[in-house]
């Protein structure tokens, strides 16, 4: 139900950064490019935010959007995030497209009323007379020594809440398509970004044809277990599908991409080859989202399975400020290749061992 | 022309007061389920503003709505449906009593989290002056939101963005049980706007054609683009707070006090007396405004219920979501 909006075709059109393909890109860049392109192609879209325009945003994702849109259209908050963020519900139940970056995800807290009990539920609420295409950016995970509160995944927070999408881009290439394909998506969609990977270099093509926005990727193939993670996770499970080539395992890492809906028939696909599943997350390991891809693959594929999906993440603990502590609070490449050397029965780089079942896995030897 | 409005007025009060009548009783024969707040004592509030208001203006209502929807044009039968739960009512029977929604009246809901209205009219007005469109948003809340955080946030981002909203203040004294100078420091929440550099009065809820004088003033003002405005409407709920709540916490002297000042009444004795209206003309509206009521029950009670328990959760159905359970495999 849009009033009679209007149209300002093409005026920014000249001003759009050149986006073409580049063999090395940052993920903050090409959130970047796709925030610009969203904002010179489509009037709906506006930018709100904490420090999102003349600052440029707090890890740059917004940088020059302000002096190319305007202040109306890259919009610097208040610190006011359940009312900002209900604004941009507000505003997409009359026809825009907002985009709302919480700052990081720790301050979504203080937004959940607008995400989880109106962006969520009014197309329902109203009997599909209304939609909430909203987008909420929320940087997020565990970086360097940020301390508790800001060191957290919330992704089970928003996992449970039906009518929210949640996408979990982790490079440059999906940052650009999965924001792209969120921006023009009809429902409410939460991106979530990692803080440690937006400096991450990838290859980019604007132009090449997205796959559906939550469509699971295959960064790895293998014939002997399934990693399955995303965001900085599905490095660590490359860097432990590595090591364990060495011993002779070969490990397919699939990077999830969307958490809801999660791709489900891609995770029964690589399990009816490899057998054996572990789900590595940096989200604490109880109620994460990983017991629900554990229990979801488990219910779809528990005869193809010749063991127990296994959990590797994040320890129940807050975000402890000690380096060293800070990093044993969450999954490395060496506990994952542990991990999956309990579920297959072996001992650490030899052959098969005929040690007893780990207390973690409940794995069978 | 001022007797059109008059009359106008008192048919539309007299449906408020007939129409949440009727719903109390269809809720005690267990007709209406779940919150059901009502609205007699309040009508010259949601009468005199939203009358004063355009048809292209955007109404952001609580979950003490239904009089709101009814004063904006959504017929009875689709209101007194939705509280029945029915696919004929104007939410489909999906959001009940608290989460009215009528989009092509730009009758946008119907929100039952205190404090939640506000961010919501701030977004439409921001859309709207973004675009630069001659509407404004009409924004109703209790006095017990005004100590919920969205109300300080979102009216701070009003001011400052000079917003085209008209927050409507429906102070009817109680939060619940919960009397305002109980919950409330400033007890007077028109002062609130001062706060934020915004224009606030405050005016007798109980009169409706004050109401509406005062609300055709703010409305100016805010259509001028001279930013928002609080306007405090001073109001009673003769009822309890919900069909749930005896309200034994107020005195009955209180109560008939209150009452005494009805605004269904004054406004009736008003319009006699001055010779607005005639005896005739007024039995004749009650008439029209009770059999009104009648048909909308009569309709609720023959629509089907709604049946489909998936749709409108997204745009398409995330079906990739819920995979079938394997049959068990047959032993080798
Ligand atoms: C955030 C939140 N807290 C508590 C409630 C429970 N509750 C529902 S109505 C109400 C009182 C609201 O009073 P007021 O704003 O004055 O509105 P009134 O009901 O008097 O019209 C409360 C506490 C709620 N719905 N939302
Ligand atoms: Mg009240």
């Amino acid at each position: 139900m849009t009033g009679g909006r209007r149209r300002r075709e093409g005026e920014n059109l000249g001003l759009v950064a050149p986006a073409e393909p580049r063999p090395e890109l940052m993920v903050w860049e090409a959130l970047n490019i796709a925030l610009d392109r969203a904002l010179a192609r489509d009037e709906a879209v506006f930018i709100v935010g904490e420090d999102v325009g003349l600052y440029g945003g707090s890890y740059r994702v917004t940088q020059g959007l302000y002096a190319r849109y305007g202040e109306w259209r890259v919009r610097d908050t208040p610190i006011s995030e359940n009312s900002f963020t209900g604004l941009g519900v507000g505003a997409a139940l009359v026809g825009a497209r907002p985009v709302v970056e919480i700052m990081t995800v720790n301050f979504a807290l203080l937004a959940l009323d607008a995400i989880v009990n109106m962006a969520a539920k009014l197309r329902y609420m109203s009997g599909g007379q209304l939609a909430v295409p909203l987008v909420v950016r929320a940087p997020g995970g565990v970086a360097r020594q940020l301390a508790a509160q800001h060191s957290q995944r919330l992704e089970h927070m928003f996992l449970n809440v039906p009518g929210l999408r949640i996408v979990v881009p982790g490079t440059p290439q999906d940052a650009y398509w999965q924001l792209t394909q969120a921006i023009e998506a009809d429902d409410p969609v939460v991106v979530l970004e990692h803080e440690l990977l937006y400096f991450e270099k990838g290859s980019f093509d604007p132009d090449a044809p997205p796959p559906p926005m939550h469509a699971a990727a295959v960064r790895r193939p293998g014939r002997d277990v399934t990693l399955i993670a995303w965001h900085r996770m599905v490095k660590v499970c490359l860097e432990a599908a590595g090591a364990l080539a060495a011993e002779g395992i070969e490990a397919e890492v699939i990077d999830l991409r969307s958490l809801r809906p999660l791709d489900l028939p891609r995770l029964v696909d690589s399990v009816r080859r490899t057998h054996r599943a572990v789900v590595v997350e940096e989200d604490c390991r109880f109620a994460g989202a990983g017991a629900e891809v554990a229990a979801a693959l488990t219910e779809a594929a528990f005869f193809e399975l010749d063991g127990p999906v296994a959990r590797v993440a994040g320890e129940d603990v807050p975000t402890p400020y000690n380096a060293a502590l800070e990093a044993a609070s969450i999954p490395d490449a060496g506990r994952v290749a542990s991990a999956v050397r309990r579920l297959l029965g072996r001992a650490a780089g030899g052959p098969a061992a005929t040690q007893s079942p780990s207390e973690q896995t409940g794995a069978q030897p | 022309m001022r007797r059109d409005l008059i009359r106008q007025f008192l048919y539309d009060m007299l449906l408020a007061r007939l129409f949440e009548q009727a719903a109390a009783e269809q809720y005690l024969q267990g007709r209406i389920g779940g919150f059901l707040h009502l609205y007699p004592g309040e009508e010259a509030v949601a009468v005199g503003t939203l009358r004063a208001a355009d048809p292209g203006d955007y109404v952001v209502s609580t979950y003490r709505e239904h009089v709101h929807a009814l004063v904006r044009g959504t017929p009875p039968e689709a209101v007194m449906a939705e509280l029945f739960g029915k696919a004929t009512g104007c939410s489909r029977g999906y959001g009940g009593s608290m989460h009215l929604f009528d989009a092509e009246r730009r009758f946008l809901g119907g929100y039952a989290i205190v404090g939640e209205t506000f961010p919501v009219a701030i977004g439409v007005a921001y859309w709207l002056r973004l675009n630069e469109e001659p509407d404004v948003v009409l924004c109703y809340f209790g006095d017990g939101a005004v100590n919920q955080g969205t109300f300080h946030e979102s009216l701070n981002m009003a001011a400052l963005w000079k917003l085209p909203v008209l927050f409507v203040c429906e102070n009817n004294r109680y939060q619940i049980g919960t009397e305002i100078h109980r919950h409330s420091a400033v007890p007077e929440v028109w002062r609130r706007a001062c706060a934020y550099g915004m224009e606030g009065r405050r005016v007798d809820g109980m009169d409706v054609l004050a109401v509406h004088e005062a609300t055709r003033e703010a409305l100016r003002h805010v259509r001028e683009g001279k930013g928002p405005f609080l306007l405090e409407c001073e109001t009673y709920r003769f009822r309890g707070h919900s069909m749930a709540d005896s309200g034994a916490y107020r005195s009955a002297l209180e109560v008939a006090e209150l009452r005494a000042r009805d605004p269904l009444e004054g406004l009736r004795r008003r319009a006699l007396a001055e010779g607005w209206l005639g005896e005739g003309e007024v039995a004749e509206l009650e008439r029209r405004a009770r059999k009104a009521v009648q048909a909308a029950v009569r309709f609720a009670e023959q629509s089907p219920p709604p049946t489909e328990l998936h749709r409108d959760v997204y745009a398409q159905p995330l079906d990739v979501y819920a995979p079938e359970i394997p049959a068990r495999r047959a032993a080798p």
